[in-house]
Parts: structure tokens; C-alpha cells; sequence
């Protein structure tokens, strides 16, 4: 009797087991092609860039003037913008990582506020702040006689309002991943903040900060909407790289092809940089 | 000396505490999860401060609430060794030792020779060039040792040194322990949750409870009142 039922017993677990394992075959397909779609949907832009400039061409577009005019902004711009935003959040993400204060909440908001702003609306509200008109710049211009919009300066300062959560919101995290008794044992062998600060807490999060700075510079490389917005699209002077390729677009398709590619590239390097950054973290001891 | 007498709003209770401590002495401070041990460490070491009251070392004042005197942890001298050691993952062994001779700005030579005496001392030395990271518990807790006795504090602190160390390596360092602070010749306090630590190596203990001495008095006295208290008996 016992063996009967030890006998049924067995049955009904292999019954179970095989529409158990044929689903989870199906499911593996079901998620292999999901994943072989969601790749095929980002590769085949990118695949397809290359496909329409010939090497020859790309070379040649990139003695044109105005390719080049938009590779020098676009780098001396983005840099100027990653060492501001450094310089001026590295000392925000710590104290947004470390202390408590009145009003927390809503300046650590504010700082993100730019990442889902659209570019376009970023950029207006730059203009009605520090245009000519602006509600500071009307100060700028009639006091110091300093006109900001439609400048080079222009374009840094629409580069620095959007790239700068992606820079601090890295560094926050960084800074938060550092033991806080690591700084109470540099303190009490004799450091100040000052020299914990440089000595201790900022070795351990650099490889945070630096992909930090690295999304940052990408996302000022790319920046299109605040820029053509609050600076204009003047070559060598405020059209960047992703302006170029707009102002291209309408005549000649080679250079913004070229230019795409260059940006494509550059973004492809980056994002592997992030990756390798992020993935070394110093164990706890 | 270390002359303790202060009160902090913690939390859940009000720590308040009066201790003194005499050369060479230590003192083991047992009591429950969250009684308070480490927060009275964080206090005289400065990490934290006090509502009121007073801390002072060889009569000299650390923090005086009446006379608004609050010396920041970095000129107080204390040797604090932490329950998770916190070394510093990023420097090799040598530059954790060296850390706080380099903060006090002494020439690179007699950093060197203060640093290969330690590091001898401690049996560190052929591992002086690994990441902190890369070295074993019991090397840890040397070095975390080494760290806070070559600024030859005025004070020791240990939170719970032996906790994170498999019970073979305990005894052993449990040994070295007491040798180095009796060497050393400061007033130390220890926070441990283990009544062997208690045994072995106070002069006396101190019983927190809910921020309050619960009992002070030799070793002996306070494993023999905890021996019949179930909750003391959980120290283990």
C-alpha cells in the first residue's frame, strides 16, 4: 500500500517537473530575444553611422572648418565645464553626503532639478536669468557692462547647469561609500579635516569622482537643447559639436555624419571607462 | 589620570557617567548592546560632545562645559583603536603605522625609524608593503594597535580589539594585548563584550546600563555579580 503510494508519489513529482522545466526553456527564449532586440534596437543606429561614411570621408570631413571649429568648442568648452563642476561640487556632494542642515532635502532636490529638466527649458530659463534682459544679467549688463548670452561663456554656463547633478549625485554616492570611522580614526591620530579630507576620504571615493567627471564632461560634449537656447548657434564661437550637427543636417549629411561618429565613438569610450572606474572599490578593513 | 564626568542625551537614555582612571590602569567597561560603551568612547576621544560636564587627562581639561573648553580630537593625544580597526584600505601597512607621525609633520627619517621599530615589534614588518586590505585579522588588529601606540598617546581607547577574531587567535592576542598596554603605561579603557577580556586584562571593570554604572569594581567582583544575573550572563 505504502508502495503504491510512494509509487504515485513519483509520478506526480515527474508530472510536475516537466512542464516545469519546459517552462523555464520557454522563459530563457522569451528572454534571449527580448535581450537580442532590445541590443539589435541600440547597435543598429550606431552599426548604420558607419555604414553611411566611408573612412575616406570621414577623414576629409574633418579638415572642413566648421568641423573643426565645433571639435575645438566643444572640447575646450567641456573641459572648462568638468573642472568648474568639480571644483564647486566635489565640496557640495561631501557636506550633501556627510552633514545634516536645515533645508537638506530641498537643496539636495535642487541639485538634481536639472536632470529632468528638458535641455530646451533649462536653456530659457538661463536666458531670463542672466540674458541681457535677464533677472540677473540686466544687472550684469547695465552695472559692469557684461553681457553673457550668445557667448562662449554662455555655452559653459548651459554646460555646467545640466551636467552638474551627473557629477554630484556620483560624488554624494562616493563620498557616502567611505567609512565614516576611517575619518574618526584619521582624526583622532592627529588630522585635521582639512588633511583627512585630502589624505584619506578623497583617495578612497577618486575613482567615484573621476567617472563622475567623466559623465559629466560626456554629458557636456552632447548638450544640445540649453545651449542652442541660451547661446546661440554662432560658429567658433557657441556651436558645439552637437550644434554643428544640427546646422549640417540641413545641407551637407557627410559632416554630420562625421561629426556623429566622432561623438559615438568618444561616448563608447567613456561609458567603458565608467565601467572599468566603478568596478574597483577598496575592500573594508 | 583620566577624570570623566559628563552627561549626553543619548537617543533612548541619558549616558551619565563619573570615572577616573589612574596610570597604567585599565578599565573594562561590559554592558548590553547599545548601553552606551561606545558612545562614552567617542566622548572622551572627541568624536562626539558632551551635553555637560567635564573631561580631563593629567589635569589638563579636554572638555570643559562650564569654561567652554572643547580641544578637538586631533590635539587630544588618545590612542583609539576601533572595533573595525578602520585601516586605511587605500595605504600599504607601513603608511597606515606612519599616518600619524606624517600628520604631525616629523622628518621622513625618524618616521622611518619609529615605523621599523613598531612594525618589528608587532611582527609586521615582512608585510609592510601589502594593501591593509590584503593582510589577515590578527595582522590587522596589530596594526591597528601599532597605529594608535606610535603617537605614544596619553590615553588608550579599545573598542572590543578582539570581537572580529576567530576564537584560536583570541588567546593569543588577548596575551600580546595586555603586554603592549602594560608597556605602554597609560590609563586605558577597554569596551568588550567578553568576560575572559574582562578577567585577563582589567585592573577594573565598570557594568553600564542604559548609560548608567550599574557596578564598579575589581574584575573579579563584577563577573561574580554578572554570573548571576541572566542578562550579564548573555555577554558571552
Amino acid at each position: 500500500m505504502s508502495g503504491d503510494s510512494n509509487q504515485e508519489h513519483k509520478c506526480i513529482g515527474r508530472a510536475a517537473a516537466i512542464p516545469s522545466r519546459s517552462r523555464e526553456i520557454a522563459l530563457k527564449v522569451c528572454l534571449g530575444l527580448l535581450l537580442t532586440l532590445a541590443m539589435a534596437f541600440i547597435a543598429l543606429p550606431v552599426i548604420a553611422l558607419f555604414f553611411r561614411s566611408p573612412l575616406d570621408t570621414i577623414l576629409e570631413t574633418l579638415r572642413d572648418p566648421v568641423v573643426i571649429d565645433a571639435l575645438r568648442l566643444s572640447l575646450m568648452t567641456s573641459t572648462i565645464t568638468t573642472f568648474t563642476v568639480v571644483i564647486m561640487g566635489t565640496p557640495i556632494a561631501y557636506v550633501s553626503a556627510r552633514f545634516n542642515y536645515w533645508g537638506k532635502e530641498l537643496a539636495d532636490s535642487l541639485i538634481d532639478l536639472p536632470v529632468i529638466m528638458p535641455p530646451a527649458v533649462a536653456g530659457i530659463a538661463l536666458l531670463v536669468a542672466f540674458g541681457r534682459m535677464g533677472l540677473v544679467g540686466h544687472y550684469l549688463n547695465t552695472t559692469f557692462g557684461i553681457s553673457i548670452a550668445f557667448t562662449t561663456l554662455a555655452v559653459i554656463i548651459a554646460q555646467v547647469f545640466v551636467s552638474s547633478p551627473f557629477y554630484i549625485r556620483q560624488a554624494r554616492t562616493s563620498f557616502e561609500d567611505v567609512d565614516l570611522s576611517l575619518e574618526n580614526a584619521a582624526r583622532t591620530l592627529g588630522a585635521t579635516r582639512v588633511y583627512t579630507f585630502f589624505h584619506v576620504i578623497l583617495p578612497i571615493a577618486m575613482n567615484g569622482l573621476i567617472s563622475g567627471a567623466i559623465m559629466a564632461f560626456a554629458r557636456s560634449l552632447g548638450e544640445f537643447g540649453a545651449t542652442i537656447m541660451f547661446a546661440g548657434n554662432f560658429q567658433g564661437r557657441t556651436q558645439t559639436m552637437p550644434l554643428a550637427i544640427y546646422t549640417a543636417m540641413q545641407g551637407d549629411l557627410d559632416v554630420s555624419l562625421c561629426l556623429s561618429i566622432i561623438l559615438v565613438a568618444f561616448s563608447f569610450v567613456v561609458i567603458v571607462l565608467v565601467k572599468i572606474l566603478t568596478r574597483k572599490v577598496y575592500k573594508r578593513c | 589620570m583620566l577624570e570623566v564626568d559628563i552627561k549626553k542625551r543619548l537617543r533612548d537614555f541619558d549616558l551619565r557617567l563619573k570615572l577616573d582612571i589612574d596610570r597604567g590602569k585599565t578599565l573594562m567597561l561590559v554592558g548590553d548592546n547599545g548601553c552606551g560603551k561606545t558612545s562614552l568612547l567617542n566622548l572622551v576621544a572627541g568624536l562626539d560632545t558632551p551635553d555637560e560636564g567635564r573631561i580631563a587627562l593629567d589635569g589638563l581639561a579636554l572638555f570643559d562645559s562650564e569654561k567652554k573648553i572643547n580641544i578637538p580630537p586631533e590635539a587630544r593625544g588618545i590612542g583609539y583603536v576601533f572595533q573595525s580597526y578602520a585601516l586605511f584600505p587605500h595605504m600599504s601597512v607601513y603608511d597606515n603605522v606612519a599616518f600619524g607621525l606624517r600628520t604631525r609633520k616629523m622628518p621622513a627619517d625618524e618616521i622611518d625609524v619609529l615605523v621599523k621599530e613598531h612594525l618589528d615589534r608587532a611582527g609586521l614588518w615582512d608585510v609592510r608593503k601589502a594593501k591593509a586590505a590584503d593582510v589577515s585579522g590578527g595582522q590587522k588588529q596589530r596594526i591597528a594597535l601599532a597605529r594608535a601606540l606610535i603617537i605614544e598617546p596619553r590615553l588608550l581607547l579599545l573598542d572590543e580589539p578582539l570581537s572580529a577574531l576567530d576564537v584560536r587567535k583570541q588567546a593569543k592576542m588577548r596575551r600580546e594585548l595586555k603586554e603592549s598596554i602594560r608597556a605602554c603605561g597609560v590609563p586605558c579603557i577597554i569596551v568588550t563584550h567578553d568576560l575572559r577580556d574582562v578577567v585577563s586584562m582589567g585592573d577594573f571593570a565598570c557594568l553600564l546600563e542604559m548609560g548608567k554604572v550599574a557596578l564598579m569594581g575589581c574584575a573579579e567582583e563584577v563577573i561574580a555579580w554578572g554570573s548571576g544575573q541572566d542578562d550579564v550572563g548573555d555577554l558571552h
